[in-house]
């Protein structure tokens, strides 16, 4: 029985990172936007995972739960974020928060 | 074909298609149940990598606690149909090209770094999974400090959160 090689896993892990990456260029929305930071974490989380398997060792693994970690911390404040915008401006939408804007 | 590459493909087209739905769908809620799915396609790829509690972790705390926190700020502001607005110029005929390029050079290093290699120590015990004893026996030795440092990250977080989502009267 063959195993899939851990380079399957890396190129899966860059093909969600891209689309992360496109989701939070083009998405609109705030709390998308937060969203498709954690698919992008995700699809970190996932290199490291086949990375660590890749090389026996267990590091990686360790470091997938501070990703987590902080992936937690991160939709906490954001999310609280999100509902300040949402009340000083009636809107989801990024084109309205747009004072630093130039 | 053989049964583990049949199961690879089956989880990696899902998270692609969740991936996938959560750019096209034009609803938040709808955006959070597909990326509820690629977590969920990415916990099965995490226990055929043989990390049995870093896919339970993954199901708990990201599907469990992080995406009900986002479906219930979603809930809570009645997130409707995102407004769509026009794309400037140079995302269009600068982003996208560039992006895609990003997206081929990614995916070119990521496989030649690797090509071909199968799991170390995969000869003969191909599905030995990782223990989670090991797994804490280095998180509680050779990280403690770093394991420390998040709970003081998570309490501030917390705080911030408080602070932040506060309606001053």
């Amino acid at each position: 029985m063959s195993v899939v090689p851990v380079s399957y896993y890396l190129v899966l892990s860059a093909v969600l990172f891209g689309l992360g990456v496109v989701a939070f260029v083009f998405k609109r929305n705030i709390i998308t936007i937060l969203m498709a930071i954690e698919l992008m974490l995700n699809a970190v989380n996932l290199a490291f995972v086949a990375f660590a398997r890749a090389w026996g060792q267990l590091d990686g693994l360790v470091f997938v739960f501070f990703v987590i970690v902080v992936a937690a911390a991160e939709a906490a404040v954001g999310l609280a974020i999100v509902i300040r915008i949402y009340q000083n401006r009636q809107s989801l939408n990024i084109e309205r928060v747009n004072l630093l804007k130039f | 074909m053989t049964v583990p590459f049949i199961l690879f493909f089956v989880f990696a087209l899902t998270a692609i298609g969740g991936a996938l739905l959560l750019i096209l769908a034009r609803e938040p809620i709808h955006s959070a149940l597909s990326l509820i799915l690629v977590m969920m396609s990415l916990a099965g790829l995490y226990l055929m990598l043989g990390a049995e509690f870093v896919a339970a972790v993954q199901i708990i705390v990201y599907a469990g606690a992080i995406m009900v926190l986002f479906v219930f700020v979603i809930m809570l502001l009645n997130a409707g149909v995102e407004e769509r607005t026009d794309y400037s110029k140079m995302a269009k005929y600068a982003g996208i090209p560039l992006g895609i390029l990003l997206l081929l050079d990614l995916a070119h290093w990521m496989a030649h770094s690797l090509i071909g290699r199968t799991p170390a120590n995969g000869a003969g015990s191909a599905n030995v999974m990782v223990s989670t004893r090991d797994l804490s026996v280095q998180l509680f030795q050779k990280y403690l400090f770093p394991f420390e440092a998040t709970s003081i990250l998570i309490l501030i977080a917390i705080l911030g959160a408080l602070v932040l989502a506060k309606r001053d009267e």
